[in-house]
């Protein structure tokens, strides 16, 4: 058969189709469990983080991350409504997935998008710390838009729902040693104590240009911005000012604050 | 031909360097050089996929029909490179997060497609294999270079180990934010590609 005739040429396109998408096919499937895996824990971990339960350094086996993830409780809750979803399954509840797609998910207004997002799922996970039957910590998933890519992390509350605990981002393409410095850990460590509400319950904390003064009287309530990252430093504004109003987590927190309410029965 | 052999694998890292003398592949140079750890993964990763598409490509280069040669290498390549990728995910997820979408985009590496057409489709599976290897190293060698570069005076780190205290941190160095960003990396390759070319002057080309 001559080499560059028409029978010959789709022959050959043939079979180095079918021998390649073998190869491909084989690799995906054959390490898809560990993949998933991976992803599992890389949201656990960062859960776990977020919630001072593994520190920032510390390495981890899957092992001791299912371990202590056990002590959280992961509930659905409704975003408009501020109350919990019980008819759906929690460990197959794909929130990212939720968020593109048009069924599960609503537009925002545009005057309450201030995070830039468009659009947000109905129904979010929130994941629970329990301690002696009260709540200890409240982890929020998060996101905002920073410069050049949607920031995706988790927000942790005390059990007084007015206190941060932390704030981490697990996935974001900000630019490294500028607006990647939201994952540097002498940043995020100045979250843990301040306040995310001022006295008359107006969410008040914010990222500040420079660094915070810490003898001013409201210095509870600004965190340093990110020194060459002013577009990145107000998106992290923007998602405290989005997720705890009343688009956001408002509801629910609200619900939560007052002490029952959010079982959705 | 011992030495022919040694030429093959050496050759491509500072005579025949793939960005220094033929200035290709200087997009990922760029991309994924912050820092040693993604560099040093990437500059394995392009190793076994030119060395592989090489081989592959060598040892089909006699039925390859030419009307579709490009794309019958572009498909070897392409599927490599979702391999390489896969296992990244599985057993290196970290850094396969940190190196995102260019991974994916060695297939467009020109240094890859340029030695499938222009060595492995006329040299022998062997030879073919260590041309690619060999380039695949040269290509290192300047990741490395200006990986190394970006991630010291940058982040004052190497492998994520901190030599210079930076300011941030308390020390004593005021990190160069220049560095992380891509500019800096064509800076460090011009300056890559004058050096070889003041030590070998062959390189240069006629004015």
């Amino acid at each position: 058969m001559q080499r560059n005739s028409i029978v010959f040429t789709l022959l050959v396109a043939t079979v180095l189709c079918v021998v390649c998408s073998a190869i491909v096919s084989t690799a995906a499937v054959i390490l898809q469990p560990r993949q998933e895996r991976n992803k599992e824990l890389d949201r656990k971990s960062n859960i776990l983080r977020v919630a001072g339960l593994l520190g920032a350094g510390e390495a981890s086996d899957g092992k001791k991350i299912d371990e202590l993830f056990k002590q959280i409780e992961t509930k659905i809750v409704n975003l408009e409504t501020g109350d919990y979803v019980t008819d759906i399954d929690v460990d197959s509840f794909d929130q990212r997935a939720a968020a593109d797609d048009p069924q599960q998910s609503v537009a925002i207004p545009p005057e309450e998008d201030v995070a830039s997002l468009k659009r947000r799922e109905k129904l979010s996970a929130v994941y629970l710390l329990n301690e002696d039957g009260k709540l200890k910590t409240l982890i929020l998933p998060v996101y905002t838009k920073g410069l050049w890519s949607t920031m995706y992390g988790f927000l942790a509350f005390e059990g007084d729902l007015r206190t941060i605990k932390g704030l981490g981002f697990y996935q974001h393409g900000e630019t490294p040693g500028l607006g990647g410095e939201v994952d540097n850990p002498k940043w995020k460590e100045q979250w843990e104590g301040k306040l995310a509400y001022d006295d008359d319950g107006q969410i008040a904390l914010h990222l500040i240009k420079g660094t915070v003064d810490p003898s001013s009287p409201d210095a509870a309530y600004k965190i340093d911005g990110l020194s060459g990252a002013t577009i990145t430093s107000r998106g992290v504004t923007n998602l405290i000012d989005y997720w705890l109003g009343p688009d956001g987590f408002g509801p629910y927190l609200e619900k939560l604050k007052s002490g029952g309410g959010n079982d959705g029965k | 031909m011992a030495s022919k052999t040694k030429d093959i694998l050496f050759d491509p890292l500072f005579k025949k360097n793939p960005i220094g003398k033929l200035v290709l592949g200087i997009c990922s140079a760029l991309a994924v050089t912050t820092n040693l750890k993604t560099t040093v993964t990437m500059c394995l990763a392009v190793i076994f996929v030119t060395a592989c598409s090489n081989t592959a490509v060598s040892m089909i280069r006699n039925y390859i029909p030419s009307a579709i040669r490009i794309i019958v290498q572009m498909t070897i390549i392409a599927s490599l490179v979702i391999v390489v990728d896969q296992f990244l995910q599985a057993y290196a997820y970290g850094t396969s997060k940190a190196l995102s979408v260019f991974v994916g985009l060695i297939i467009t590496n020109c240094i890859v497609m340029g030695r499938a057409e222009g060595f492995a489709m006329s040299h022998t599976p062997w030879t073919s294999f260590l041309d690619g290897v060999g380039n695949g190293l040269g290509y290192s060698v300047i990741l490395l270079f200006v990986g190394a570069f970006r991630e010291l005076f940058g982040s004052g780190s190497l492998f994520g180990y901190t030599i210079l205290a930076k300011t941030t941190d308390g020390g004593w160095y005021p990190a160069n934010g220049l560095m992380l960003l891509s500019p800096s990396a064509f800076f460090l390759i011009g300056l890559f590609i004058w050096a070889v070319r003041t030590w070998d002057p062959s390189q240069n080309e006629e004015a």
